[in-house]
């Protein structure tokens, strides 16, 4: 119970922010146009349900972030563990991710356009490029950082190198690699929504846009929360799930 | 109480029988930055089956280096390390080795960190839970199966390496500094708990330290080596009674240990001075 009491009284400060907004937009403080009361917002949000809008815009955006995640998740994982033991590799990769890492990712919108249409895989790509960043970092500072006294037990224990590799090298880069992709999968939210926002006849990104320019204000704040509670919900799950996973760790 | 019926062997002069020959080995230690380090020159020194050596020297004289070419996770470069007639050219399950920081695999339990050599072994299941539950209790961590690293103790995470060492019965048993990480009370029990471990699994043992009073109650030999770059400058045998659980404040100890001490001392001071940080 006192959890309880504990874990809403952490979210009363959202409570009174939606309090406020329906004040001020109730009380026409500020023009109801650009802040419609979180009321209205809410029935619209119910109608953006039931007309199907919302979850067949919303499907398609799910779909598009998880493989380009998922994608970027074995790979860049791949590649940074690589990286850490393999120093042939990381002389030729190591630069390029460097000079990658700066980069806007949202620069290459018009370019994964370029190279594969409107459609999803644009989408995916995108994704996939941008997330396979701080996955490799994660991943390659991880292994990097493995005691190489677990190396040589494992060793003298009879274990060969692709062995040694998966029961120590892994477990090692797991923290930063699960750090590393905690950063990639808020990243996805926001390359998802910024490239379905500019180049897109679906998806969360499409739907903003499209109520944002016909008008319809409450809608387009009702999937404007959706998303941010997504991304919010998103975090604490995979926050549980490292939890879970690292729970060795005192 | 058991004690070895294997005759300690005399060192390099039976090196006929001996299970680790160690000849002219010299080693340069190249760090990623800076000037590469000599860090062996010309080190020879054989052991017996089932003796029981230490090589005692200051910091940076090289014995950890000398114990990681033995285990085959350096390569040799000059001179020749064999083990059993072979020379040496990998790690392998002959040679086990405990390390002073454990190295224990933090995601396993005691339990899974024991079994995993077992498993490596190929050992089926139902014999290699027997007889990781043989060495917990041999170590005496019954009840801290499910425990992580993370839970436990120095010396505990200690036990537990060693058990997981002696699990997958190797010939040769390394051990760099295994104690120094504990508390003084702690290394005193570890200590003694190895001596009556040793004596009933006899196995041939190459331990590291920089104790003088370790080295001489735990080893029938030890090996004195001399500051950077690490030589073998005299080895002695204890001949200490180690089944007296006295012997440490017995006067052939006490004499024993002073007289390794001085020839430990000038190279302690030597190695202070070379040492560039302080």
């Amino acid at each position: 119970m006192a959890a309880v009491m504990r874990a809403s009284a952490a979210y009363l400060p959202l409570l009174l922010l939606a309090i406020a907004w329906e004040a001020v937009a109730r009380l026409n403080l500020v023009d109801s146009s650009a802040l419609p009361p979180l009321s209205k917002v809410a029935v619209a949000w119910i109608d953006l349900v039931r007309g199907r809008e919302l979850i067949d815009n919303g499907a398609a955006s799910l779909y598009r972030g998880s493989v380009g995640l998922l994608l970027a998740i074995f790979g860049g994982g791949g590649l940074g563990l690589l990286m850490a033991r393999w120093r042939l590799l990381d002389v030729f990769v190591n630069p390029l991710v460097e000079l990658f890492y700066p980069l806007p990712k949202s620069a290459l919108i018009p370019v994964t356009v370029l190279w594969l249409g409107f459609g999803d895989g644009s989408k995916i790509l995108l994704i996939f490029l941008g997330c396979m960043i701080p996955v490799t970092i994660g991943a390659y500072n991880g292994a990097r950082g493995s005691d190489h006294a677990l190396v040589w037990s494992a060793r003298s224990m009879g274990a060969n190198r692709l062995r040694m590799m998966w029961d120590v090298i892994v477990p090692s880069a797991l923290p930063e690699l699960l750090n590393g992709i905690r950063t990639a999968l808020a990243l996805a939210f926001i390359l998802l929504v910024s490239s379905e926002l500019i180049v897109s006849q679906q998806g969360f990104g499409y739907l903003i846009g499209y109520l944002g320019s016909t008008g319809a204000y409450e809608g387009m704040y009702a999937v404007v929360l959706t998303v941010a509670f997504l991304g919010f919900a998103a975090d604490r799950l995979y926050q549980l799930f490292i939890q879970w996973l690292l729970q060795w760790r005192e | 109480m058991r004690v070895t019926t294997e005759p300690a062997s005399g060192g390099v002069e039976t090196s006929g029988m001996s299970q680790i020959v160690i000849e002219g080995v010299r080693h340069l230690y190249r760090p990623p930055r800076g000037k590469p380090v000599l860090a062996l020159e010309d080190v020879s020194l054989s052991v017996g089956t089932r003796e029981f050596v230490a090589l005692l020297g200051p910091s940076g004289c090289g014995k950890s280096t000398l114990l990681y070419l033995v285990g085959g996770f350096l390569p040799t470069e000059v001179g020749r390390i064999m083990v059993k007639g072979k020379p040496v050219s990998a790690p392998g399950p002959d040679r086990g080795i405990v390390f002073q920081h454990f190295a224990l695999f933090p995601w396993k339990t005691v339990r899974a960190n024991i079994l995993y050599g077992l498993e490596r072994q190929r050992m089926p299941r139902a014999e290699r839970e027997k007889r990781a539950q043989s060495f917990i209790d041999l170590v005496g961590l019954t009840g801290f199966e499910d425990s992580y690293p993370s839970q436990l103790s120095g010396g505990m995470k200690q036990r537990t390496a060693i058990a997981r060492t002696l699990a997958f019965d190797p010939d040769i048993l390394l051990m760099d500094e295994p104690f120094g990480a504990l508390d003084a009370q702690t290394r005193l029990l570890m200590q003694t708990e190895l001596r009556n471990i040793w004596q009933r699994t006899p196995k041939t043992v190459i331990f590291v330290t920089h104790d003088v009073q370790e080295a001489v109650y735990l080893a029938e030999r030890v090996a004195v080596m001399s500051a950077r770059p690490g030589r073998v400058k005299a080895i002695i045998e204890t001949k200490v009674d180690h089944r007296d659980p006295g012997v440490t404040r017995s006067k052939e100890f006490v004499e024993k240990v002073d007289q390794i001490w001085n020839l430990v001392r000038e190279e302690a001071i030597k190695a202070q001075d070379k040492k560039p940080e302080s």
